[in-house]
This record gives C-alpha cells, sequence and structure tokens, in this order.
C-alpha cells in the first residue's frame, strides 16, 4: 500500500494510503471472518440444519422413496442436498447485509473513503469461504451416510465447482435481497423463497410427478440444473426426462448461475449506490 | 467572505422527496474550530442536512464545502477528512471495541501496524481502554457511543458530525460524550451538532441555526438567540394563591404585557426591560400591595422558549425524543434518515418571526 498524505489533510501526524479496491475488500473480508471467530453461533446452526437434513432424509424419508433405476437412495439424495445447503444459505447473507444497514455500518462505510464495491466484494468472499466449509462438511456427511462419488477426480471437481458457481450466483440473489428488504422481515422474505426454490425442483421427487406447468417450472429450476449436472457428474442416480432443460442439465448448470450473476450484481451495485439517493 | 474560511458551508441546498423538500434552501457557514448546534424539531431536516455534507445523501440543488472540498464532486478528500457518528452506534456488536477501530483505521488505509496502534491510542483517550477487547453488545450506551466518536475520530477529522450524539443515553452518559466532545474541539475539531436537547445546544454550541421544514429560520450564539426574545424575564411565585392577581397585574404594570400565569405553582413569569430596575419596582409594588413572595427570579430566557418563539412549537422533551426514538425503530427504517417534512405542523398561537 503506498503510503501518501493528501494535500490540505486536516491530521499531518496521520498518514494514509489510498483507496484500493482489492485492499478494502481483504479487509472487509477479514472483518467477516473475525465477527464469525467471535460469533460461531449462527453458523453452527447453519451446519447442524443441514446435517440434520441428511439424517432425516437418509434415515426417515428415505425407506419411503423410491429411487430411480433401483439405485441407492442415499446416493441419489446427496447431490440434492449439496445444491439445497448452497440455497439455504442465501439468508446467512441476507441477514448480514440487511444487519450491517439497519445498524448504520453501511452508512459508516459511506462515509469513509472506502471503494464503493469493497463492502459488496467482502461480504461475496466471506460467503464463498463460508460455503466451501458447508460443502467440506456435507462430503463428509454424505460419505458418513454412504454416498460415494463414482466419475473420475476430474468430475467430481467439476461437480464441486458446479456447486460453488450455483452459490456465487445466490451470494448475489442474497445481497440484493439484504439490500433492499428491512430487518427482520428480510429473514422472513428470504426463507419463504428458499423453500420454494429448493423443493420446487428435481432435489428430492421427480418433477414428472408434479403437475404439467409446476413440473416444467421445477425442471427450468436453476437449483434442478446443477443437481442434474452433478448427479451425472458423480454417477449418481436421477430422474430423466424429455424437455431441453433436462437434456441439457450441464449447460444450463453454467448458463444459469451466470445469468443471476448479470442480473443480480449490477442490480446490488446500484443499489448500493443509489443509497444515496 | 470567501467559502475557504469556513470549515463547512452550505449554499441554498435542496433535497426533494416526491414532491416535498426535505431541505427547502438550506444555508450554513460554520467556522473552523467551533461547534455548531442544528437544532430544530423532528422532520425539519437535521438528519438530511449531515447525510447530504457527510457524502451519504446527494442532493437536488446548491453548493455545499466540507473541510474546503465540494461534497458532490470532491467526495472522498471530503471523506478523509470527517467523522460521522449517527444516531446509533455503528460498529460491529460482536466485535470487540479495539478490533471495530482496527477495522475502521485499515480502512480509512492506515497500514494495519499504524491502524492497531490507532486503536490503542482511542481507546485509551475515550476511557475504553479495559473494555477494548470485550464485545461490544456487553458495553453500555455511553461507552458505545464513546466507541463511534472514537471510531469517527481515527484520522483526526477536521470536520465531525455528530448526529443527535445523546440521544437515548442516560444524564450520566450524556455527560461522558459532552465531555467527550468539548475534548476534541479543543484539539481544533470542527463540529456540526444535531439535536433536539435545548440543553445540549446550549452546552456545546458556540453557534446555533434553527431549522425548520428544510431551512435554516434563525442563526446566532445561544446569547444572541435568547436576546432576540427582547431581554430577561421575572419570574415570581407567590406565597398565597389568593395572591396571584394581584401579583400578575403587579408584574403586568412593569412588563407592559400580559404575564403567563401558572396557577398550580402559583407562578407568574414575564418579559422585561431594564433588569435590575424593573425587579426593584416588581418588589416594590408587591410589598406596598402585600403580596408575599416565596421566590424570585431574574433570568435570561431559556432555549426552549427560543424554540418556542421561532418555531410556534415545543422542543421534544427527553422522554418525547426516546418514545419517537422507539417509534422509528420499531418501523424498521434504514437509513434514510429525516422523512420528508410532515407538513406544517404549526399551531395556532404562532408569533411572527422578527425579521
Amino acid at each position: 500500500m503506498t503510503s501518501a498524505t493528501l494535500p490540505g489533510t486536516a491530521s499531518p501526524d496521520v498518514v494514509h494510503g489510498r483507496p484500493s479496491l482489492l485492499g478494502d475488500s481483504i479487509t472487509l473480508t477479514q472483518r467477516s471472518l473475525a465477527h464469525w471467530r467471535r460469533n460461531p453461533g449462527p453458523l453452527i446452526a447453519s451446519l447442524g440444519f443441514n446435517i440434520v437434513m441428511v439424517l432425516m432424509f437418509a434415515y426417515l424419508f428415505g425407506g419411503a422413496l423410491q429411487v430411480p433405476g433401483g439405485g441407492s437412495y442415499r446416493e441419489f439424495l446427496m447431490p440434492g442436498m449439496f445444491a439445497m445447503t448452497m440455497v439455504f444459505g442465501i439468508s446467512l447473507t441476507t441477514l448480514a447485509v440487511s444487519a450491517d444497514l439497519d445498524r448504520g455500518v453501511t452508512d459508516r462505510l459511506r462515509s469513509m473513503p472506502v471503494s464503493p464495491l469493497a463492502p459488496l466484494i467482502g461480504r461475496a468472499v466471506a460467503d464463498m469461504l463460508f460455503a466451501v466449509v458447508t460443502l467440506a462438511v456435507m462430503l463428509l456427511a454424505g460419505l458418513a451416510v454412504g454416498w460415494r462419488a463414482h466419475g473420475g477426480v476430474g468430475d467430481t471437481l467439476a461437480a464441486f465447482g458446479l456447486i460453488l458457481l450455483l452459490r456465487f450466483a445466490l451470494v448475489w440473489v442474497g445481497i440484493f435481497l439484504g439490500l433492499v428488504m428491512k430487518g427482520q422481515e428480510a429473514v422472513a422474505g428470504v426463507q419463504t423463497l428458499e423453500f420454494p426454490l429448493g423443493f420446487l425442483s428435481n432435489a428430492f421427487v421427480s418433477p414428472a410427478t408434479m403437475p404439467g406447468w409446476l413440473g416444467a417450472i421445477a425442471e427450468w429450476n436453476p437449483l434442478s440444473a446443477t443437481v442434474g449436472a452433478i448427479r451425472e457428474l458423480f454417477g449418481n442416480p436421477g430422474w430423466g426426462g424429455d424437455s431441453w432443460a433436462v437434456q441439457h442439465y450441464p449447460t444450463m448448470a453454467v448458463i444459469w448461475p451466470i445469468v443471476l450473476v448479470v442480473i443480480f450484481l449490477p442490480l446490488s451495485m446500484s443499489k448500493y449506490r443509489s443509497l444515496s439517493r | 467572505m470567501t467559502a475557504g474560511n469556513y470549515a463547512i458551508v452550505a449554499e441554498g441546498l435542496r433535497k426533494r422527496y416526491g414532491d416535498r423538500y426535505a431541505l427547502d434552501g438550506f444555508d450554513l457557514q460554520v467556522r473552523p474550530g467551533s461547534v455548531c448546534g442544528l437544532l430544530g424539531p423532528n422532520g425539519a431536516g437535521k438528519t438530511t442536512s449531515v447525510r447530504i455534507l457527510s457524502t451519504l445523501l446527494g442532493f437536488d440543488e446548491g453548493r455545499a464545502e466540507v473541510a474546503g472540498f465540494d461534497v458532490a464532486r470532491q467526495a472522498d478528500q471530503v471523506r478523509y477528512r470527517i467523522g460521522l457518528v449517527g444516531q446509533n452506534a455503528a460498529v460491529d456488536e460482536v466485535l470487540s471495541g479495539y478490533q471495530n477501530l482496527v477495522i475502521f483505521g485499515r480502512l480509512f488505509h492506515l497500514g494495519t501496524k499504524h491502524a492497531r496502534q490507532r486503536a490503542g491510542e482511542l481507546l485509551e483517550r475515550f476511557g475504553l481502554a479495559e473494555a477494548g477487547d470485550k464485545p461490544v453488545k456487553a458495553y453500555s450506551g455511553g461507552m458505545r457511543r464513546r466507541l463511534d466518536l472514537a471510531a469517527g475520530m481515527i484520522l483526526t477529522p477536521s470536520v465531525l458530525f455528530l448526529d443527535e450524539p445523546t440521544t437515548g443515553l442516560d444524564p450520566r452518559s450524556r455527560n461522558e460524550v459532552w465531555v467527550s466532545v468539548r475534548e476534541l474541539v479543543r484539539s481544533g475539531t470542527t463540529v456540526l451538532l444535531t439535536t433536539q436537547y435545548l440543553d445540549e445546544a446550549d452546552q456545546l454550541a458556540d453557534q446555533i441555526s434553527v431549522i425548520d421544514t428544510g431551512k435554516v429560520i434563525a442563526e446566532g450564539t445561544p446569547d444572541d438567540l435568547k436576546a432576540r426574545l427582547g431581554g430577561d424575564r421575572i419570574d415570581l411565585v407567590v406565597h398565597d394563591a389568593a395572591d396571584l392577581a394581584a401579583a400578575s397585574a403587579q408584574l403586568r404594570q412593569v412588563a407592559g404585557a400580559e404575564p403567563e400565569v401558572d396557577a398550580d405553582r402559583r407562578f407568574v413569569s414575564a418579559q422585561v426591560g431594564h433588569r435590575a430596575a424593573a425587579l426593584t419596582e416588581v418588589l416594590r409594588g408587591l410589598d406596598a400591595a402585600g403580596v408575599a413572595v416565596e421566590d424570585v427570579a431574574l433570568r435570561r430566557p431559556t432555549l426552549d422558549e427560543v424554540f418556542l418563539h421561532l418555531t410556534g412549537r415545543r422542543p421534544q422533551t427527553v422522554e418525547e425524543a426516546e418514545a419517537a426514538g422507539k417509534a422509528k425503530k420499531g418501523k424498521g427504517k434504514k437509513g434514510k434518515g429525516d422523512e420528508p417534512n410532515a407538513g406544517p405542523a404549526r399551531s395556532e398561537n404562532v408569533e411572527e418571526v422578527p425579521a
């Protein structure tokens, strides 16, 4: 960081550098990590919730569900769970963004010479780091209940890449929602969005068994694209289908997140800037 | 005089929300090293003006300079030179006071080493050294506000904005904050303070601007503003309620105007011209009329009376302000600042502001 006093600085004793998007983003990412170290409760609860979901589906509902092609239910289940946990991360993002706004932290940052994008990027990076931790825990949980990846190393890594790509897209959805919604309302609003997005998909039920229009929505759901694609990559059983979306899950698993980022990243940025209106 | 001689200049600022003006031709000039109190009822535009001057909010018309830089065109230059302490402590509740200050120091681009050093110094200076490693949520209200002040002081700003810095604080915490603010001013910082508490403005401000419906309707030193009411007042408390009428008549004769009477407190009060002469005359007259006086005071008008005179409204009491603050929070407001003025709420008994 270059040190430079700006002309006419009020305090010649304090030497400071210049705004830097990278530096400010790193500082704000570290702030979120420090926050979690001090207060790990919500993260532990989130990980616990995901593990409980796995156990519930594996041991409670598992027996009642018919697996396509007669494969292992747990093999079928885990790709859906991996992707679901990424969806459940949205409310963590929204809550954090909304809390900073409510408490005036965002205003303080905006009154400081901080790069205007840094608070959003810091949030996104921190949430991606937690997504990696979540995925690692889910991987262990999956292995523990008997799930296995049958593809090659490349396919397996690609599958995890797609899961994180989905999370990256959803981070920007979460940031945008946090900027436009208010307080507790934000969390409630986002949680009502997580469940339909999660369950109206191919994660647990075949879209073919749903009423026609609902099934179509489920097949075109971004979550279904990721789940369908990673089932193929892991070599786990999944539902077939005739629609274009179903035939092209891997393509859609890349296109959907890109579309979401292209929509929600600029929207978030412009919403953040328009806080000054 | 050129803008260069002032730490804060606002000229004809207008900020519109829909068809209402939250600021409607707001002018302000604050000399370096002084404390300017911005006083006004809720919705008058206090917070809006602070948010504009601290680069948080854009505006529709006018011009503003802070610390010699244009607020709209040189926002980053302004941001290196200001501190902002808003209505709620804008710090991370989970992190410690020290962690918060280090992060803010790094965001002012001090570098990690200097940011740590500065955080330590500021905690010391604001009496938070011992609590430095505790999470902020364990702090008392006064401690939080001091941490907030410390965070606003990281670069020793030339201009510090304090938006209702003691709202919701108990008297002791309020006093702690006042002591800190006076200290900052001694080190040369210019302060723009918004407040609904007249005693706070009286305590801290060198200059007061009274703002109503988005513009400054009166300005001057606290003494100037009090003098505008046209002199001192005599307050009397009579021993016997039966004497109230006689006391009131006597005071009316000397003051040449109808005195205020509060029968419950057996209290009569009026504004008088020549202070000592008037007092002597009133007391002599009461003595002659056989009225026993329990208490008598010759005093300057309070800022409350100035405020009532200028805006036609009583300022909020501490309790009312807190109740209003809580109601606002309940609505889940999000940094929007003042709502646009809720129309002219002037009561019927408004006196015209003297030209």
